[in-house]
């Protein structure tokens, strides 16, 4: 009974913020929204006994994943108040975007035949260790790989905004991005 | 711990849960008063440490004896301040963020282990889930500089995330060879690995461990976001960072979060490196919390001589610190821990 | 699981209503006398310039990415670091040494290009 009332808490909690991050006309809202989300996932992902994914999830995707989105989203040059443009030539794409990711989510979820668990949850962090070093070796030695490639993308980035960032016009207070700079 | 779930299981007479459900109200309970003392006595010891190393008195009045009730009459002045909110603050956002810096701190406070069995929430996986939930403390910050609609708030916000983010890797990697030994993430499964006396505290195990102690330090004071590296709050520059714009109780909190993440930092520093609640004397562990609040009081008296003695950095001599030399040498630290650890054949 | 985590929602609840409650105390005691200059951002006295919402400086959004795939490298790091032990104990330590050895060593070599490439200067 109280578990059934936690899960639906979390439920909710994730949920509803998600609303609030589509709808939302103001994108630094819609951001700052999906903090709810990210934290109601990961208590779902406890709820369910997932201990490590859980904390990984606060780490990576509230620690690391949000800030990135946030200063990424403060950094554009935001129109109106941080309003985005609205139009059916942006409409009709993210419609068919988002409908072929509900698709592949449905399809994925009606495809798996989810094993209940029984009794007592172990903690995990020791099995996923486990696996690493056995059977799925070389999926983790690619893991490294795939953040390497990463990292040599955010180096050409910075590779191409540096000339770009100075030819910049200045901003509404150029002293102040001076400020920002420092 | 176990002695009050035994209390209000057969005494009380109540059922598995609804013990679990109380006892853990009252540890929350007992850790928020215990916050709220912090940033009282701290306040207070910073401003007498400050005094002593500046050749002058700090506060004297107050509570006749080295003002002691001085910051306890500020906390009651506080009280009755008036609330301002800008009227360019983006309201709700303004209002949540002081909540979620606090937020990030006490729900880290919560795996830490004062004595034996004595810790709110007994986690698997405790250490890594402490510096998950205090990146809340960073989202708070930028939130709060956001919603103010200040120039120097949103630079210091920015300022305040950016450097917290990056010095939380060489935090995170400074641990790392301390796991190792441990083999258990649990906090006090940390603890229990250094009993036995002074030599066994995982500082002193190996010179990694040594070198990982002074990394750990050096980014546990950037990522409370203090001098000499408090570039988010520079008065000079930015007039007060991301809280300018609060008054009030709602800037006690983020001065309240400012010291439970102090003394936070300074506890992991104690549980992590320092041996805990274990006594340096081996066989003299008869006070386990008090010999932890004391190693944790002493680390803050550190911070605090660091403070106010070492100027303040310029921010890219910050990031260099962080990016170029801290990293790589807990790099290192991670990888030597590991090769002594096979090489002296050390287990446990 | 569920009573090991329960603990960190009822510190969450408990934040709460202290909070709420310091909040109340300070709503009841403290004076509500708002006027126009009170309520305008502070820009140390002077009329306010210009937009606050201005973009921020590139370098923030690099070292988001830099701490994103540092942290995702501890994250991977964690559930190895928990088996040393027990495989140093059943003598493959070598062996758990070159596994990590090979995952750090390949961010190790993106790291280096990043630093060489100018990526960690902040000015």
């Amino acid at each position: 009974m109280t578990a059934d009332l936690i899960f639906v808490l979390l439920a909710l909690l994730t949920l509803v913020p998600a609303v609030w991050v589509a709808f939302s006309r103001n994108i630094v809202h819609a951001g700052f929204s999906l903090l709810l989300t990210l934290l109601g996932v990961a208590g779902l992902y406890a709820y369910l006994g997932a201990d490590f994914v859980a904390v990984t999830q606060v780490m990576v995707y509230v620690g690391g994943v949000l800030v990135l989105i946030l200063f990424t989203v403060m950094m554009t040059r935001v129109p109106q108040n941080g309003r985005p443009r609205h139009g059916l030539d942006r409409f009709v794409p993210a419609a068919v975007f988002a409908l072929g990711v509900f698709g592949l989510l449905y399809k994925t979820i009606t495809a798996v035949e989810w094993a209940a668990s029984e009794g007592a949850v172990e903690p995990t962090t020791a099995e996923i260790g486990t696996n690493f070093i056995t059977s799925y070796i070389f999926p983790f030695e690619y893991v490294s790989l795939v953040l390497l490639a990463a990292m040599i993308g955010a180096a050409i980035l910075i590779r191409e905004r540096r000339p770009e960032e100075t030819e910049e016009p200045a901003a509404p207070a150029p002293e102040t991005e001076e400020e920002v700079a420092s | 711990m176990e002695a009050m779930y035994a209390f209000f299981m057969d005494t009380a007479g109540m059922d598995e849960m609804a013990a679990h459900i109380t006892v853990a109200v009252i540890m929350a309970t007992i850790m928020f008063i215990v916050m709220a003392l912090c940033a009282i006595i701290f306040t207070w010891m910073e401003r007498k440490v400050a005094g002593f190393l500046q050749s002058r008195y700090g506060p004297m009045r107050t509570g006749r004896w080295h003002g002691w009730a001085q910051a306890v009459a500020d906390m009651l002045k506080i009280l009755g301040k008036e609330d301002i909110i800008p009227a360019e603050a983006d309201k709700p956002y303004f209002i949540f963020a002081p909540l979620l810096v606090l937020l990030g701190s006490l729900l880290a406070w919560a795996a830490i282990p004062w004595a034996p069995g004595f810790v709110a929430a007994d986690l698997d996986l405790g250490l890594f889930y402490i510096f998950a939930v205090t990146s809340l403390v960073v989202l708070g910050i930028l939130m709060a500089g956001w919603a103010s609609n200040n120039k120097w708030a949103l630079y210091g916000a920015a300022r305040g995330a950016a450097q917290m983010v990056s010095y939380e890797i060489p935090l995170l990697l400074a641990t790392i060879p301390v796991v190792l030994y441990t083999g258990s993430l649990n906090t006090q499964d940390i603890v229990i690995a250094q009993q036995g006396g002074v030599l066994n505290w995982f500082v002193f195990r190996d010179p990694f461990l040594f070198i990982a102690f002074w990394m750990y330090f050096i980014a546990s004071i950037a990522e409370t976001n203090r001098g000499p590296f408090d570039m988010p709050e520079t008065e000079s520059e930015l007039v007060a960072g991301y809280h300018t714009e609060y008054t009030g109780m709602r800037f006690a909190f983020f001065f309240l979060a400012e010291y439970a993440n102090l003394f936070l930092v300074s506890m992991i520093a104690v549980m992590v490196f320092l041996g805990g609640w274990w006594s340096p004397i081996p066989g003299l562990d008869f006070a386990p919390a008090a010999c932890f609040v004391v190693k944790g009081v002493l680390m803050v008296f550190l911070n605090m001589w660091v403070r106010w003695t070492l100027p303040r950095v310029r921010v890219d001599q910050l990031m260099h610190l962080c990016w170029k030399v801290m990293i790589p040498v807990t790099l290192v630290c991670v990888v030597g821990a590991g090769i002594w650890m096979m090489a002296s054949g050390a287990v446990g | 699981m569920l009573e090991k985590y329960l603990p960190v929602l009822l510190v969450l609840a408990v934040a709460m209503i202290f909070a709420a409650v310091f909040l109340g105390l300070s709503f009841w005691l403290g004076p509500r006398r708002p006027n126009a200059q009170k309520n305008s951002t502070y820009e140390c006295g002077i009329p306010v310039r210009g937009s606050t919402h201005i973009r921020f400086f590139v370098r923030f959004f690099l070292v988001a990415i830099f701490f994103l795939l540092f942290d995702l490298e501890a994250v991977f790091l964690y559930p190895w670091v928990l088996l040393f032990q027990p495989m140093l104990a059943a003598g493959q330590g070598i062996f758990a040494l070159a596994e990590m050895g090979v995952f750090v060593l390949v961010l190790v070599v993106g790291f280096v290009y990043v630093w060489r490439k100018g990526g960690l200067e902040w000015q």
